[in-house]
């Protein structure tokens, strides 16, 4: 069976035609297996979706529960048939209830990452190696600069910095879904007990996290502090995380003097941290580095790697050159080119 | 070389003026000699390495890394310096990291053949921002948003000196520059009788518009061509003689023809100029003269420059920046009329009697070389820096023409996410030729409208190049504006412009409706 005939790229996204359904599409379609809860996999209006509970859960807060007509709540590990092809989600490390979409058609096993990681993650199941003739990869960080330190290393940075500048604010830049919460559980496992404050647009999602077993500590509206000079004074010295779109926003004016921090693979290059006037940049990345990359592909073993979103030349250039045979799937409407290189406001998950 | 490196990684992170002084200051008062002079060597650029290149360090990267995957991170970082740090592959148990001092004494000391090794064991020693400062530092382009100026204004701050003190020894100092701490420390003389032919920082303009003339009184003004040359000051002082940009580079190495020029203890300031049978060349002349280290004989007998003086600063032993222009005027018009001489002249004023007239002659200027006027107040002492309301300048406008965008570059440093250099092209038949490369003129807001248009109207991908739909329906318009036009074999459209830059995004234009190659042509003649 050719491997066109299990998998194929459309405009909506990759398509499986013998059990007719698609995974991660980027428009409304009757079948959908989603990865993760992030927004360019995950949007609403899908007839069906099959995926992890949390996944589910995610959508249903994001979208409100009509996002679809029909859930089916896939726990990680066990098997599921949709059209008589079998799927089974298995961790993929990225954020809580992220899954790896493994898809068997007559013995053929292809496997479709979606985004993630091989780091150490307090908020969700570590990645699963699953062998298998294809393996579809993210390559977000697919290039060789990009080497995330590890994330403690990141924290107590910035936990010197609070020390250093006792007075000012540490406003931190984090993603809503998974970055923000793993920040606040890596500063839990640091030590660090004190309320974190938080931007609106991330009570909802911290709240789900902790309904589904996440510990995330004394977490407190930034806004409740924020009414008069005087409740503001909490925020000298203080965590308050908020989404990247609100760091240069007029909403943080109310901080008083801040610190910008922003957490983010991004933040190993220096033009993109000055782009965004970051003062302490945190390099924690949900996205595997390249060296998370080219080990999975390693241990993974595939018969052939499919690259999709992000840096995929160089990845499939090395990919090539140990003897994996390679190539990279245009899939458009995630963030085409790696994601960071459309201008801010667009820059999604990393 | 730790220290050094944290230095330089919060300046690179610290967007205020401020924010930036302090950090040079904290660090050159907690870090010992001669680390702190070299540093300080390092930021005012006068640190350079005969053997130690951007070449070197690129190979040294290809010898560890595959050459495509370095290749391609170099795309995509835009910084040859963080691109090897980043990529530089870790070896565990390697050396420990040497100091700032000893890696440029090393280097000074160390022979072409032995460079490769010791950069190469530095590299393993050191962590990414170690390499980083440490290509930085070899390759001579810090990058961290800080000019000489600010690093010396620091500096004085440390012994809470002006920094125009600074700037009067300075010429007489050697790097690491301990005489000058120990100074500013309190703990020895001020460094003197060593500094001869200083460098006196700038008084600078700022750009009128017509509009604004009539809230100024003609009378108050005088008025001087402005010259298409570069800004010098040129001083000589018992016998040493030197030549500076507007900034305080000390430039005179290249231009040994014009050191012959100067009449003995003056400083003057004027405009750098080719000249060609006593009148001054366009500016596209002395670009073949700048930017060069040294200087042939062919260059000097084809593109001659000279100076064309409008200032005086210093006379013997008077400092004459307190007296008014007028004053100055008088002093300068005196020592030229017996120190003139073929290639150091006096730059003429021009009349003032209202504003409509010398509209009249701005827009008829004598010279090719003349890109505008000077507007400078009769009782102006002269200042550093750009003090408002004393100098002006009124520049010609610019020529402009409706070009289409033909090629979009990712830009580098800070812009590297977007697309934000442009190659613009005209009519040629029914063809469209580029005729040059602007990355300025734009907005913040505007850079993203073009930049979403060059991702949505991609042709081609060629690394970091995109080639943008451009028919003649298709495609985006720029009204270009530019300073001038002249012949070039390497364009294919046999012109290249001067000082491009996006004046206006013609979204309401079809690319049909742009300009003819005709149009420029006829600029040339």
């Amino acid at each position: 069976m050719r491997a066109e005939q299990i998998l194929r790229t459309t405009p909506a996204g990759l398509y499986c035609p013998r059990g007719d359904f698609y995974v991660d599409p980027v428009r409304p379609v009757a079948r959908a297996v989603i990865t993760h809860g992030h927004a360019d996999h995950a949007r609403a209006g899908h007839g069906a979706v099959l995926a992890t509970p949390e996944t589910l859960a995610i959508m249903a807060s994001r979208y409100g529960a009509e996002f679809t007509s029909n859930r089916q709540a896939a726990a990680y590990g066990a098997r599921n048939t949709i059209n008589g092809i079998d799927v089974t989600l298995v961790p993929a490390g990225h954020v809580l209830g992220s899954a790896q979409a493994v898809i068997e058609v007559s013995g053929k096993r292809v496997v479709v990452s979606g985004d993630y990681k091989r780091r150490q993650d307090p908020t969700c199941a570590p990645f699963e190696v699953v062998p298998c003739d294809i393996f579809i990869s993210e390559a977000t960080f697919g290039l060789p600069v990009f080497r995330h330190p590890p994330a403690e290393e990141e924290i107590a940075k910035l936990l010197r910095s609070l020390k250093t500048f006792p007075d000012r604010c540490h406003l931190v830049g984090a993603y809503s879904l998974g970055k923000a919460q793993r920040v606040i559980a890596h500063l839990r496992e640091a030590g660090y007990d004190a309320p974190i404050y938080l931007h609106g647009a991330m009570q909802k999602l911290c709240d789900l996290y902790e309904a589904l077993g996440v510990r995330l500590g004394d977490l407190r509206p930034a806004m409740d502090m924020m009414k008069t000079p005087l409740t503001r004074e909490v925020f000298k010295g203080a965590i308050v995380l908020a989404p990247p779109s609100a760091l240069n926003d007029v909403w943080s004016r109310r901080l008083g003097d801040v610190v910008t921090c922003f957490a983010s693979g991004w933040m190993r290059v220096r033009a993109r941290a000055r782009q965004r006037l970051v003062e302490l940049p945190l390099i924690i990345s949900d996205h595997a580095d390249w060296d998370e990359l080219t080990e999975t592909v390693q241990e993974v073993k595939p018969g052939a790697l499919w690259v999709t979103h992000g840096a995929e030349e160089a990845l499939v250039h090395w990919s090539n050159s140990i003897g994996i045979p390679a190539m990279a799937l245009n899939l458009v409407g995630y963030d085409e080119e790696g994601a960071g290189e459309t201008p801010p406001a667009a820059e999604p998950a990393a | 070389m730790k220290r050094f490196a944290a230095l330089l990684d919060s300046l690179a992170y610290q967007p205020q003026r401020n924010g930036k002084l302090r950090l040079i200051e904290a660090y050159l008062r907690d870090t010992p000699d001669p680390d702190r002079g070299w540093a300080l060597a390092a930021l005012t650029g006068n640190i350079s390495f005969k053997h130690a290149k951007a070449g070197l360090i690129r190979g040294l990267a290809e010898s560890r890394v595959d050459p495509v995957l370095f290749g391609l991170s170099y795309d995509y970082v835009g910084d040859l310096a963080e691109t090897v740090a980043l990529i530089w592959p870790a070896k565990p148990g390697a050396n420990r990291a040497p100091e700032l001092s000893e890696v440029i004494e090393t280097l000074n000391a160390a022979s072409k053949a032995d460079i490769p090794r010791l950069v190469e064991s530095w590299l393993d020693a050191l962590d990414p921002d170690g390499r980083w400062a440490l290509i930085k530092l070899m390759t001579g382009a810090l990058r961290v948003g800080v000019s000489a100026r600010l690093a010396k204004t620091a500096t004085a701050a440390l012994g809470g000196q002006e920094p125009d003190e600074i700037e009067l020894v300075w010429p007489g100092l050697e790097a690491p520059y301990e005489n000058l701490f120990a100074w500013l420390e309190g703990k020895a003389e001020r460094p003197s009788g060593i500094a001869r032919a200083p460098f006196r920082p700038v008084m600078l303009s700022h750009p009128i518009e017509d509009r604004d003339l009539a809230q100024l009184n003609p009378h108050d003004f005088a008025a001087e061509w402005k010259w298409d040359g570069i800004r010098v000051q040129a001083v000589s002082d018992h016998g040493e003689k030197r030549l500076y940009s507007r900034t305080g580079e000390d430039i005179s190495a290249a231009f040994p023809d014009v050191m012959d020029l100067l009449p003995d203890d003056v400083a003057l300031d004027g405009e750098l100029l080719v000249f060609r049978e006593g009148a001054p060349a366009t500016f596209n002349d002395l670009q073949q003269r700048l930017n060069r280290k040294t200087v042939t004989k062919p260059m000097l007998r084809d593109f001659p420059a000279g100076i064309r003086a409008y200032d005086i600063l210093h006379q013997g032993e008077d400092d004459l920046r307190p007296l008014n222009f007028r004053e100055r005027r008088a002093r300068l018009e005196a020592l030229l009329t017996t120190a003139a001489r073929d290639r150091l002249d006096l730059s003429p004023l021009v009349p003032v009697t209202n504003w409509d007239d010398l509209q009249t002659k701005r827009s008829n200027p004598p010279s090719p070389a003349v890109e505008g006027l000077m507007l400078k107040r009769w009782d102006s002492a002269y200042l550093p820096g750009r003090v408002r309301g004393e100098w002006f300048k009124w520049k010609r406008d610019p020529h402009l023409v409706d070009a289409v965008l033909m090629y979009a570059q990712r830009g580098h440093g800070k812009r590297s996410s977007f697309y934000s250099d442009y190659t613009f092209g005209v009519w040629k038949g029914a063809e469209l030729v580029p005729v040059g490369k602007a990355y300025f003129g734009f907005t913040d807001e505007e850079l993203k409208e073009i930049d979403r248009f060059v991702r949505n109207n991609t042709e081609n991908k060629f690394g970091p190049v995109r080639e943008v739909t451009h028919t003649s329906e298709t495609g985006l318009v720029f009204e270009v504006a530019f300073e001038g036009l002249a012949r070039s074999a390497r364009h294919k459209s046999g012109v290249a412009m001067r000082f491009p830059r996006i004046n206006r995004l013609r979204w309401d234009k079809p690319p049909r409706d742009a300009d003819r190659i005709e149009t420029l042509e006829a600029m040339l003649a």
